[in-house]
């Protein structure tokens, strides 16, 4: 039972990554309906530039808080600079632009820092902070963190009246004009906002899968996972999303282990978690591509 | 008296496509115009020609000050009001978001709660909806919404795009009576686009007539409400 | 997208076939690691050009060619392994499978369009290496370790070595595949391919079968891509889980790009490209750190990357493209004006 709970816990943790970087990749797509292919190596990115800082002596926090403003600055400059020139491409060109962007920020990662896997800290104590047993200290801190950031998020775009003119950039940019939103700003701030969310999950996630720069894909791919699971539109759907797939991941895995400990026959452990992701992005974009939250969107002729 | 809006001979496309051709007219300040036409006659391309959303070419003169190719949100910024076609309600925001986001760029805190309350007292209904999101209102109630909006930004200019648009009669008499409420209490110019031709003459002063683009004729609408073109194209009789 | 000049193909194609032989004369010219390089040069053409069938052809968006690529490669190097298949035979067997595949995933990948058609295909190629490693299917694909293989026999007794062999093995079989493909191109079948790209719509309420025409150019797409794959388990004797991952399939992307979307030749050209930068990647670093005086290395990859981003600005039609722009921008003056004035008479 002790061992059922601590793989729920663990799913539960997973789940607040994925959830994070699935908002990121969400609140990209409600913006601009595009899939930023490149959110994980972004993300990635960023988490190397917090441990520079901190093998340059700095402390975790302000490592972490340097990286969350790092990948907001770089998200603006992205959006404004690279993407912004596009906007009436063809979605071949954009898929190709983030692609692009993808391989720079993997390789040059790769390039400064080298491939060798860094250990990550972890800025939780370790001692009593978790629930013996059950979840580990960095565990019950990164759903945590993830939850605050969530929450204040939520804060933002609900009550504050920024976050409103953004709601409503999204939502219809050509109506935002016309009271008055500066609407291409709005789309550069969104992307810095979702750059930082990334960072948040990379930073998080690091000291869990030890860094090196590709560390990101395979959460990537789960966290497009959690997106579709809550729905590609549905920013509450993708948290949702995340904690479900997270947990699911977990159980599969551990349903593995089980079996092979009980029978002797290996069906399905570690070694497979990106195919049961795949799995669940064929399933749902084949079966129920609304997700459980989304809608379905009826193309007009 | 120089005129609020100044608009001399404007051409707009949309892509290669030419939609209009030479197109003038003045607005005093205070005063309700309206532009006629068939459909495809230009007049919505007119409103949006204002505003930059379309390409443009000729002269746009807001208060003395050339707008032709300022971004859309700046030239809004000048206190011109566009309630485009089909209202243009953020239908996912409720109505208090809606009217919120308008007053988004106004710095003056208690001139906008101010502004609340008298857009409440032209439209009551809405604010027994302001919790409810604005795509499940009835169709009248989002065109009171989306002038509400409007009025939400202190305007100098309205600019209105068939308001009566898939209304029920006497909605459209009730919204029309407020336009004209408006206009002599907030003291808001108003530039009209209808196709109900006969509301659109007794509302406003001065009318223009537009056909394939261009302006046609023009006068103080008592004298072309009783043009016999007018009467025969537009009036029905 | 024109037809390239018949004439220089025929030139091209003369070339190719004689220059080989001349390796008693040049020895250092025509050397064996050159002969490897443009034979993977020929191998890297076929992989774009099924890539450019789908996606430049039919507009379906594919980030997940590696996959197909990968099955071709280890249908062929099981064959070869387990089997004692003789090389020649595994290409059919791999385009035979991958064309299933393709078919099959393309049934779901009916529904999806743009960016949900890439991220699935992305999933794809994330996964593929996985899947390769997977316990199950180890004593098949070898693991993680992969499978060793031999390199083709030169056969008859032919007075040509290994890399020579195996240079016109690939350039027979990228002539046939090219021919097939230029005409289906230009058959009733392409048209309805490219009708369904250009107006999905309109294709369909006007009588052609989309669904059929998306599924099937899918298979023959994998297929293509496959038998590249088949080619290159016998060109470098080796497939191993970890080179079919999803870099694989950024460098099909950069062929396309850079060749030309929906260009037969530029596919070739695209794939020459992609091999060229990918092996000039050590000498390009050495460069950077050297001249340039950079402290880090530089990746191929960095430099696909930059690539991939100038070239949507500059030049989104790709080399092919943009040279057929630039020789028709350099025609007399007398040509230009004819052709504007058929321009205004048209739009008038």
């Amino acid at each position: 039972m002790e061992q059922f709970l601590q793989q729920i816990a663990s799913g539960l943790a997973n789940g607040a990554i994925y959830a994070c970087v699935a908002l990121a990749l969400v609140m990209i797509y409600v913006s601009t309906d595009h899939i930023n292919f490149a959110q994980g190596e972004l993300a990635m990115f960023s988490t190397y530039i917090s441990w520079q800082l901190m093998s340059w002596g700095a402390e975790f926090w302000v490592a972490f808080a340097a990286a969350v403003v790092f990948s907001f600055v770089m998200g603006v400059v992205i959006e404004r600079v690279i993407l912004r020139p596009l906007h009436n491409a063809p979605v071949l060109s954009i898929v190709v632009v983030f692609i692009g962007l993808l391989a720079i920020c993997n390789s040059m990662a790769g390039a400064i820092w080298s491939y060798l896997i860094k250990e990550y800290p972890s800025p939780f104590p370790k001692s009593s902070f978790g629930i013996a047993g059950v979840i580990g200290p960095h565990q019950l801190g990164v759903v945590l963190v993830t939850l605050i950031v969530l929450g204040l998020l939520f804060v933002f775009f609900r009550y504050t009246p920024l976050g409103l003119a953004m709601r409503a950039a999204a939502q219809n940019p050509q109506m935002a004009r016309l009271v008055g939103v500066r609407v291409d700003w709005m789309l550069a701030l969104g992307w810095g906002l979702a750059a930082s969310v990334g960072a948040v999950a990379g930073c998080m996630v690091a000291h869990i899968v030890y860094l090196d720069p590709n560390m990101m894909g395979g959460i990537l791919l789960y966290a497009f996972a959690s997106a579709l699971v809550g729905g590609i539109g549905n920013p509450g759907g993708a948290v949702l999303g995340g904690f479900i797939v997270g947990v699911l991941e977990n159980m599969v895995a551990y349903a593995g282990n089980q079996i092979e400990k009980i029978t002797g026959v290996y069906i399905i452990g570690n070694g497979e978690k990106l195919t049961v992701a795949l799995i669940i992005v064929i399933f749902v974009l084949t079966v129920k591509p609304a997700g459980l939250f989304g809608r379905v969107v009826v193309k007009r002729v | 008296m120089a005129a609020l809006l100044e608009v001399k001979a404007l051409k707009a496309f949309y892509g290669q496509t030419q939609s209009l051709y030479d197109v003038g007219f003045a607005i005093e300040a205070g005063g309700i115009t309206t532009l006629l036409g068939a459909n495809g006659a230009g007049k919505t391309t007119t409103l949006r020609a204002i505003c930059n959303m379309v390409r443009t070419e000729g002269s746009v003169r807001f208060d003395g000050k050339d707008i032709n190719g300022m971004p859309t949100e700046e030239i809004v910024r000048l206190r011109i009001a566009h309630v485009p076609e089909g209202r243009g309600t953020f239908t996912t925001l409720t109505v208090d978001e809606n009217l919120r986001i308008a007053a988004y760029t106004r710095k003056d805190k208690q001139g906008v709660r101010d502004e609340l309350e008298r857009v409440f007292s032209y439209f009551p209904r809405l604010k027994e909806r302001m919790q409810q999101q604005a795509g499940t209102l009835s169709g009248g109630e989002q065109q009171m919404l989306a002038i509400a909006r409007a009025l939400m930004l202190k305007p100098r200019l309205m600019l209105l795009d068939e308001p009566s648009f898939g209304l029920a009669p006497l909605i459209v008499v009730e919204i029309f009576r407020i336009l004209r409420l408006i206009n002599k209490e907030e003291g808001v110019s108003i530039l009209l686009v209808e196709q109900n031709a006969a509301l659109a003459l007794d509302l406003a002063d001065t009318a223009y007539v537009l056909e394939t683009g261009r302006v046609v004729m023009w006068g103080p609408s008592s004298v072309v409400k009783n043009d016999e073109n007018v009467r025969k194209s537009y009036l029905g009789y | 997208m024109p037809a390239f000049p018949k004439k220089w193909l025929w030139v091209l194609l003369a070339l190719a076939f004689l220059v080989p032989l001349l390796q008693p004369v040049l020895p250092d010219v025509v050397s064996n690691y050159r002969l490897f390089l443009v034979s993977t040069m020929i191998i890297a053409a076929i992989a774009v050009l099924g890539l450019n069938l789908l996606t430049g052809f039919n507009g379906q968006i594919s980030l997940g060619h590696s996959a197909f690529y990968a099955v071709g490669a280890y249908t062929a190097a099981i064959l070869m392994d387990k089997l004692d298949m003789p090389y020649y035979a595994t290409l059919p067997i791999a385009a035979v499978m991958c064309f299933i595949v393709g078919y099959l995933f393309g049934l779901p990948a009916l529904k999806l369009e743009g960016h949900y058609l890439a991220l699935a295909t992305f999933a794809l190629a994330l996964s593929v290496p996985q899947i390769l490693k997977y316990k199950w299917l180890e004593d098949l694909t070898g693991g993680v370790q992969g499978i060793v293989l031999s390199k083709p026999e030169v056969p008859f007794g032919l007075p040509l070595n290994e890399d020579q062999w195996l240079y016109y093995y690939c350039l027979v079989v990228m002539v046939l595949l090219y021919w097939a493909a230029a005409n289906i191109l230009n058959s009733r079948s392409g048209r309805a391919m490219m009708a369904i790209r250009d107006q999905y719509m309109a294709a369909d309420t006007m009588g052609i079968d989309t669904a059929l025409y998306k599924t099937v150019t899918f298979g023959i797409s994998a297929a293509y891509t496959g038998v590249a794959g088949a080619l290159s388990a016998s060109a470098i004797a080796f497939v191993a889980p970890d080179s079919f991952n999803f870099f694989l399939s950024i460098k099909f992307l950069i062929g396309l790009v850079v060749g030309g979307v929906g260009s037969l030749a530029g596919s070739v050209v695209g794939g020459i490209f992609y091999v060229l930068v990918d092996n000039s990647a050590q000498a390009l670093s050495t460069f950077v750190k050297n001249d340039l005086g950079l402290p880090f290395d530089l990746s191929a990859y960095t430099v696909f990357g930059v690539i991939l981003i100038v070239l949507m600005y500059l030049m989104p039609m790709g080399i092919v493209g943009g040279v057929y722009y630039l020789v028709r921008s350099m025609r007399s003056p007398g040509a230009k004006a004819r052709e504007q004035a058929l321009k205004q008479r048209a739009s008038g």
